[in-house]
C-alpha cells in the first residue's frame, strides 16, 4: 500500500459512517469518483439502493423516503448535483428534508488550481444555496460525515459532504 | 376527454386507506380530502411528483400509494419511469392526467401533444401494466380491477384543461397546508397510525 492509498477514504469507513447514523436507502447515480463505495454497498443486505437517471430525480426520492419515514441519504456527483439546482430548492430544502448528499467533487485538486469547471463552481453553487458542506479526503477525516448528520438532523435542511477523492485518483 | 374532476372522484371511490399525492389534482382533491394522509404539495419543483410518490411507495410498502401526476411532468422525467419500474412497488397507483397543455401558465400546448402514448412508454420502461383512457364509462369500468391488481400501475387519462391566465399572485389560493407542514404531518400519523 502506498501513501497514497493508506490516506484515502475506504469504502469501509464510509458504510460505517452510514450505519453509525442509521441510513436506511441511498438514492444514487454512479460517478467515477465513488464507484469503489457502490460495490460495497450493492453487497449489504440493509441498504436499499434506488438508481436514478438523472440526480434531480434523487432530491424528490430522498423527500417521499423522508415524508413515509426513512433515512435517505443520495450519492451523487458534483456535475448532476449543479443541475439538480430547482429540485435541491423545491424537494429538499422546501421540504425541510434533513438528508446528507455525498457529492463526488469531480476535478478536485485540494490546491485549488483547477483545469475542470466542475470543481471550479463546486463550492459557489452550495454557498449560492445556502448549503454547509464539509470535505472529506481520506479516512481520517470521515468523522465531518457524522458532522453532517448531526447538522442536518438539527437544521431540518440538506447537508453536503464533499467526496474529494479524485486526488487519489480514479476507481482505485 | 375526461373532466379531471371527475376523474379523481372516481379514483376516490376506491382509495381505501390509500396514501394521495394529488399533483396537478389538488383544488379538486382539496375538496374530496384534506387529512394527513392526503398530501396537497402544490408544485415544489416541476417533474417531481413521481419521485416522491415512489420514495413514499418505498417507505411504507404496507400502504397503497395513489398519485395524480400530469404528462409535463412526466416529459420532464421520463427516466423516473425505469426508476419506478425498478423498484416495482407493488403498493404504487400512478394516474396521469393528460390535459395536453402547460395549463398554470396559460395553455400552451407541450411537445407533441396529441401524438404521445404515455401507457406505451411506460410499459417499454418497465411497467407491468399500463393503461390509457379518453371516456369516463371506460374508466370508471375499468378501475375497481386496476386498483384491485397490484402494482405498480400506470393509468394515463385523457383530461380538459383547466388553463389559468391570471398573474399568479390572483389566482385563488386552494392550498390549506404548507409543503413542509404536509411532510410534518404525515410522519406524525405514521407514528401514530402504523400500517
Amino acid at each position: 500500500m502506498n501513501d497514497a492509498q493508506a490516506a484515502a477514504l475506504s469504502p469501509e469507513t464510509v458504510l460505517r459512517q452510514m450505519k453509525q447514523n442509521g441510513v436506511t436507502d441511498i438514492v444514487w447515480l454512479p460517478d467515477s469518483e465513488t464507484n469503489w463505495l457502490y460495490l460495497l454497498m450493492q453487497t449489504d443486505p440493509d441498504l436499499r439502493l434506488v438508481g436514478v437517471t438523472r440526480e434531480g430525480h434523487a432530491c424528490s426520492i430522498a423527500a417521499g423516503l423522508f415524508a413515509g419515514g426513512r433515512k435517505p441519504m443520495m450519492l451523487i456527483q458534483n456535475t448532476g448535483m449543479m443541475e439538480s439546482g430547482d429540485s435541491i430548492r423545491g424537494w429538499l430544502i422546501g421540504l425541510q428534508v434533513p438528508v446528507v448528499l455525498m457529492v463526488g467533487y469531480r476535478g478536485y485538486t485540494r490546491h485549488g488550481v483547477n483545469a475542470d469547471t466542475a470543481a471550479t463552481y463546486t463550492e459557489r453553487f452550495l454557498m449560492a444555496f445556502n448549503i454547509s458542506f464539509y470535505l472529506v479526503e481520506g479516512d481520517a477525516d470521515a468523522d465531518r460525515i457524522s458532522v453532517a448528520f448531526a447538522e442536518a438532523e438539527k437544521t431540518q435542511r440538506p447537508v453536503v459532504v464533499l467526496v474529494g477523492d479524485e486526488y487519489h485518483g480514479f476507481n482505485r | 376527454m375526461m373532466h379531471m374532476a371527475d376523474v379523481v372522484r372516481a379514483v376516490a371511490e376506491h382509495r381505501g386507506d390509500a396514501l394521495v399525492i394529488p399533483g396537478r389534482s389538488g383544488r379538486h382533491w382539496a375538496q374530496i380530502s384534506e387529512t394527513a394522509f392526503d398530501l396537497p404539495l402544490g408544485d415544489p419543483a416541476m417533474g417531481g411528483h413521481a419521485g416522491f410518490a415512489l420514495g413514499v411507495a418505498l417507505a411504507q410498502p404496507n400502504r397503497r400509494v395513489v398519485l395524480f401526476d400530469s404528462e409535463g411532468d412526466l416529459l420532464m422525467s421520463l427516466g423516473m419511469l425505469a426508476t419506478i419500474a425498478e423498484q416495482a412497488p407493488a403498493n404504487f397507483y400512478h394516474f396521469v392526467l393528460d390535459n395536453e397543455v402547460y395549463a398554470t401558465t396559460g395553455g400552451q400546448p407541450v411537445p407533441n401533444a396529441k401524438h404521445v402514448a404515455y401507457d406505451l412508454i411506460a410499459r417499454g420502461a418497465g411497467y407491468p401494466r399500463a393503461f390509457a383512457f379518453t371516456e369516463q364509462y371506460a374508466f370508471n369500468r375499468e378501475l375497481p380491477g386496476i386498483m384491485r391488481a397490484p402494482g405498480p400501475v400506470f393509468v394515463a387519462a385523457k383530461v380538459y384543461p383547466e388553463i389559468e391566465n391570471e398573474p399568479i399572485g390572483k389566482r385563488v389560493r386552494w392550498r390549506k397546508r404548507t409543503a413542509d407542514k404536509v411532510v410534518a404531518d404525515l410522519r406524525g400519523a405514521l407514528l401514530t397510525s402504523p400500517a
